[in-house]
This record gives structure tokens, C-alpha cells and sequence, in this order.
């Protein structure tokens, strides 16, 4: 049980963030497909959750005017796929890998949203005493 | 948000394909225009895509593109096709016409790619838009 209503939703509040970021990244990649010289992107998903697990990252703000650690997923760099096969306009995008990637996604994104779902209707049964 | 980028990414992915599907309307329509002289005859004509990078709207070097848009239109520099037809209305003095080098095998395949890479869009586009419906359900 979360004690504060701020970790109420746990990781899934960042997990939603990073989906739909990262399904604007897909989709940017897609609607390039056919781009000569574009080169596809996509997050790092390991430098993605070391960003929102290294203990370093946390500071101390003493002052309501220091800047903290921007730990939003966007604050990650992205990087480059790796491309399959090398195309002769120099595009990295292979509109299937994509369309997997953005399929996947968008099922995490949802798993995310049940369990936030869950979560809700749990507190909500628990506040109502059923 | 960025899923509402997305109905914007997805936008600009199907029109610049509905002008690369325009172009190879126009390209097969033309397919066996007949003209008398070479400054005269169609051309092949191809859309050139471009990327739409978020550091031109913002000075953000960490995003991704924003979209595709249609840089230009470029004319085939393939050369044309003479065949020698005295007979025909529109021969020159020397009895030849010209006929655009259009290849419709070139074409059709363009389209096939053309007509995909627009589904792929709007497949796109509407499981943004089930993501979307779904976010503002949360907790119903």
C-alpha cells in the first residue's frame, strides 16, 4: 500500500509518460519512412530506467529556487536504431520493426493504464468501506 | 502530451503521400503524352520528403522529427523516349515525337509503396486515438 497519495500510482505515472513519449518518437519514425537520409530513433530503454533509479540523481533543494534533477524520460538523449539492412538513400527506418515497436508500446501503455485503473478502484472501494 | 502529437506526425505522413500519390497519378496519366519537341514533353515528376526536425521549432537537440513534409518536386532526368512517325500529327520536320519517360512499371510500384506507407499512418493514427479515449476513462 502506498502511504502518500504522491506514490499512489507507483512507476506507472513515469511508465505513461515514457510510453507516450516514446509513441511520438515511433510515429515520427513511420511518417519518415520513405524520407532519404532520415535515421530512426528510439529511447534506450535501459539509460531510460537507470535515469529514474540512480540514487545520485536525488538533491537536496534547500532554496524553492534551485533547480532539481529534470528526471522526465525526455531528459534521456535519444539514440539511434540500428539499421537491419543499409538502404542506398541512407533511411534507417524499416516500417515493420517500426509498426512492431508502436504495437508493443501502445499494449505497455495500456498495461500501465489498467493498472492505474486497478489502483483506483481499489482506493475507491477501500474509501467507500465495501 | 505527446500523444496528441501524434494525430500531427500521422497528418503530415499522409499528406506528403497523398502528394506522392498525386504525382504518380499525374505521372501515369501523362504516360503516353505526345509531343513535337523535347522542352515540351512531361516529365517523370517525384516528391522529395523531407524530415521535420523539432530543433527547428524549439532548440531541443533531444527530440525526434516532428513530421515529414514535401520539399520539392523533382523532374525525371531519364531520358526521353523518340520514336520516328512521319505520319503522325504531332511530328516535327525530321518525322520524330516525343514521348515522357515515364516508366509505369517504376509508377505502379511508387503507388503500392505510396498507398502502404498512408495505411500505416492512419493505423497509426487511431491507435493513438484508442490510447487517448482510454487515458480519459481512467478511473470510470
Amino acid at each position: 500500500m502506498a502511504t502518500t497519495i504522491d506514490s499512489l500510482f507507483g512507476v506507472h505515472e513515469q511508465a505513461l509518460t515514457y510510453r507516450s513519449k516514446r509513441a511520438e518518437v515511433l510515429a515520427s519514425n513511420m511518417a519518415n519512412a520513405d524520407t532519404p537520409g532520415y535515421k530512426a530513433r528510439d529511447f534506450d530503454f535501459k539509460s531510460v530506467l537507470n535515469k529514474l533509479n540512480t540514487p545520485a540523481a536525488r538533491v537536496n533543494q534547500t532554496h524553492n529556487k534551485h533547480m532539481g534533477f529534470d528526471k522526465t524520460p525526455a531528459a534521456v538523449s535519444l539514440a539511434y536504431r540500428i539499421p537491419s539492412s543499409a538502404s542506398l538513400d541512407g533511411n534507417t527506418v524499416d516500417a515493420k520493426i517500426e509498426q512492431a515497436q508502436y504495437a508493443e508500446n501502445a499494449m505497455d501503455y495500456q498495461t500501465s493504464l489498467r493498472f492505474v485503473n486497478g489502483k483506483i478502484s481499489s482506493y475507491l472501494s477501500a474509501l467507500r468501506g465495501e | 502530451m505527446s500523444l496528441y502529437n501524434i494525430f500531427d506526425i500521422a497528418g503530415s505522413g499522409m499528406s506528403a503521400q497523398t502528394t506522392r500519390l498525386n504525382l504518380v497519378a499525374s505521372n501515369m496519366a501523362n504516360a503516353d503524352t505526345v509531343s513535337s519537341s523535347t522542352g515540351e514533353t512531361y516529365r517523370a515528376r517525384q516528391p522529395v520528403f523531407s524530415a521535420v526536425l523539432q530543433n527547428e521549432i524549439s532548440n531541443n537537440q533531444q527530440s525526434a522529427a516532428k513530421g515529414v513534409r514535401v520539399a520539392g518536386v523533382i523532374e525525371s532526368q531519364a531520358p526521353l523516349r523518340h520514336e520516328y512517325a512521319p505520319q503522325h500529327p504531332m511530328a516535327n520536320e525530321e518525322g520524330y515525337i516525343f514521348k515522357p519517360n515515364v516508366n509505369i512499371v517504376d509508377e505502379m510500384a511508387n503507388m503500392m509503396s505510396a498507398s502502404q506507407s498512408y495505411k500505416n499512418n492512419v493505423e497509426m493514427l487511431n491507435t493513438a486515438k484508442q490510447l487517448l479515449q482510454q487515458t480519459l476513462k481512467i478511473g470510470q
